[in-house]
């Protein structure tokens, strides 16, 4: 065999031996999340500093994650994002693992934001809150009057049957029709759900498609629907380049925040890691990249996040206008196991009817 | 060792990987798929059991029962629809398109194939808009005052499908045709038949088994898919594999998603012995 030839096979092996290495070397991050965490733009600084490999599984809904979680072995996840209301479900059953408080400041958080009340548990912290948002209507301003959507009242009045979708997750959209209905969040139980079925079906009736994130905004952003209840910043802000006109509001019956949280799963066999991954995101610049993330948009956490945000990016979040937004917004329902199988029942029978 | 135990020793040998293969990757799956149906979901615990409480439920929940029908109508219509518009369309390529140009006219038949299937239905989705091509075309012609909805309605849905299915059928339908010796055809116009009655006596029939496989394959993949109705049906009424999945990604609920699950196959058998004697594969 020629010397080139030689040295060419021995190069080729050598590179194949070396890209192994490398690959047996590198961590591996599982994290249970929502999509706007898939992001590589959020994820890449995270992989590069600490020479590790995030992988990501969407989910949805806080039921499907536990279930998740419970059918995999220990060790399977490392970190998770949930619902920050919904913590203590997954303590209870014992999928989180303690996080070291004191490594993980809330100082600089915006108050209303740091929901304590659910992320610690007997004093035990078990997640930090990472972003938040709102749950409320979301709307064409060039093709609805917005002194319209101050009120729930409108998308029941028949004015704008048929322009109306309606967001694809039972929790927040049972909870706004709650709120027409003058039932609080915390007050939605089995026999609340009843009192709130008829308009619900008025409102399924009145709408023209029922739709994930993706079928929202290509709705809203394509003039098939002008009203989204359900929607908010994280759905508009993303398009907000695209169509200035897509717009959100809080209307005076309330509307429903949400908050998602980030812990580590029990049993994970990388805890310094994974807490690595939650200091990094609630990083001023982890914060700013989430907010920003390509999949929607949503308020950070951690009010330090300003400093990186440009002034452009915090208008479209309405930095300024969060105080007296959070006043007017009311928490996620927190069914238990009954009310929660109610509710999708409630919402399956809307949607096939 | 005889001649003949040595051949049968050989036919088991090359089986063997195939039936270890289904074995694998079908029995044991569906078993326990099985087994899972007739478990039930009590809070967010999975609690095994051997009740039939999850099918007693789907043939008594409105919503669920609503499920099976829709699927049902959606694919009989794209099915019907389907063959409809590629027995034409396989004629026309197979006898009536010059030899050399068949190969680029059943190119340009199946050329939708090699776009991603979510990406070709959410361009349908904006094709079907108010505000989308064809809406604008109608409206601009006159011929509609002002658009109406098909978008996140059935009809989009059948749309979507038909689209892709034909396609489907076309290549059944087409290498059944290729095969027919044209003296079927002479024979009958000898004999005193019209064109019509050549294709509707002689063709039509002879091109049963392609039609039947495509229509079958049709049935199969319509009635178990999900991203069509899910990205142009609006969600304003459920399939069975949306409700699958409601079952799997918002509930938890294993078993009743295998329940549904057993049920799509159990639909699907039977559609296969419906038309089995028509299945001839080795004619298509």
């Amino acid at each position: 065999m020629a010397l080139k030839q030689t040295c060419s096979i021995l190069a080729v092996t050598a590179g194949l031996a070396s890209s192994l290495a490398s690959a047996a070397q590198a961590e591996d991050l599982n994290a249970l999340i929502w999509c706007d965490h898939a992001d590589p733009e959020l994820l890449q600084p995270f992989e590069e500093a600490h020479d590790v490999r995030v992988n990501v599984k969407e989910y949805e809904g806080t039921a499907a994650g536990l279930t998740l979680l419970e059918q995999s072995r220990p060790g399977d996840w490392d970190v998770m994002v949930i619902d920050a209301v919904d913590v203590g479900r997954a303590v209870e059953r014992g999928l989180l693992a303690p996080l070291p408080a004191d490594q993980l400041s809330t100082d600089s958080y915006f108050p209303e934001a740091v929901l304590a009340d659910h992320t610690t548990i007997d004093g035990t912290t078990y997640a930090v809150t990472e972003k938040f948002g709102y749950n409320t209507i979301a709307y064409n301003k060039a093709a609805v009057d917005p002194a319209d959507m101050a009120s729930l009242d409108a998308l029941w009045s028949g004015k704008y049957d048929g322009r109306i979708a309606i967001y694809d997750y039972y929790l927040p959209v049972l909870g706004l029709v709650g709120l027409e209905a003058g039932i609080k969040t915390a007050d939605l139980d089995a026999a609340a759900l009843e009192t709130i079925r008829a308009p619900l079906m008025k409102l399924g009736a009145a709408s023209k498609q029922v739709s994930d994130v993706v079928g929202s905004q290509t709705a809203l952003a394509t003039g098939e629907v002008d009203v989204l209840i359900g929607g908010g910043e994280w759905l508009t802000a993303v398009l907000n380049a695209e169509n200035p006109d897509l717009d959100w509001t809080i209307p005076e019956e309330g509307g429903l925040l949400w908050a998602q949280s980030l812990a580590i799963v029990e049993g994970t066999e990388k805890p310094e890691l994974a807490l690595e991954f939650i200091k990094y995101i609630t990083s001023p610049e982890g914060q700013a990249r989430l907010a920003t993330s390509s999949c929607y948009w949503g308020m950070p956490a951690n009010k330090a996040a300003g400093d990186v945000l440009t002034d452009e990016q915090k208008a479209i979040l309405r930095w300024d206008d969060q105080p007296d937004y959070l006043s007017r917004a009311q928490l996620y329902p927190v069914p238990d196991a009954d009310t929660d199988a109610a509710m999708q029942d409630l919402w399956t029978d809307m949607l096939q009817n | 060792m005889s001649i003949e135990r040595q051949e049968k020793r050989q036919g088991a040998a090359l089986v063997a990987p195939a039936l270890l293969w289904t074995l694998g990757f079908f029995v044991i799956p569906f078993a326990a798929m099985v087994m899972m149906s007739l478990a039930h979901l009590e809070g967010r615990e999975i609690v095994q059991g051997h009740d039939l409480g999850n099918y007693l439920r789907i043939f008594t929940d409105p919503s669920l029962r609503r499920g099976i029908f829709v699927s049902l109508e959606i694919t009989a219509v794209v099915t019907v629809v389907s063959v409809l518009l590629a027995w034409p369309l396989a004629w026309i390529i197979a006898t009536r398109v010059p030899a050399r140009w068949r190969r680029m006219a059943l190119l340009l038949a199946v050329l939708p194939f090699w776009t991603s299937y979510v990406v070709r239905s959410y361009s349908w989705a904006l094709v079907l808009g108010e505000k989308g091509v064809v809406m604008n075309a109608l409206v601009g012609l006159g011929l509609l005052a002002e658009p109406v909805q098909i978008m996140a309605t059935r009809s989009a849905t059948i749309i979507g499908f038909v689209h892709f299915f034909v396609m489907l059928l076309t290549l059944t339908i087409y290498s059944n045709l290729i095969q027919l010796s044209p003296n079927y055809a002479r024979a009958a116009e000898d004999l005193g038949a019209s064109k019509w009655q050549v294709i509707r006596l002689v063709i039509l029939p002879l091109t049963l088994p392609g039609v039947m496989t495509g229509a079958f394959l049709t049935f199969v993949l319509c009635i178990g898919d999900y991203i069509t109705p899910q990205i142009l049906g609006g969600n304003n009424e459920l399939t069975l594999p949306q409700l699958i999945m409601l079952q799997l990604g918002r509930r938890g609920d294993f078993p009743m998603a295998s329940a549904l699950s057993v049920v799509l196959m159990v639909i699907v058998t039977l559609a296969y012995a419906a038309c089995a004697r028509w299945l001839k594969m080795e004619r298509v």
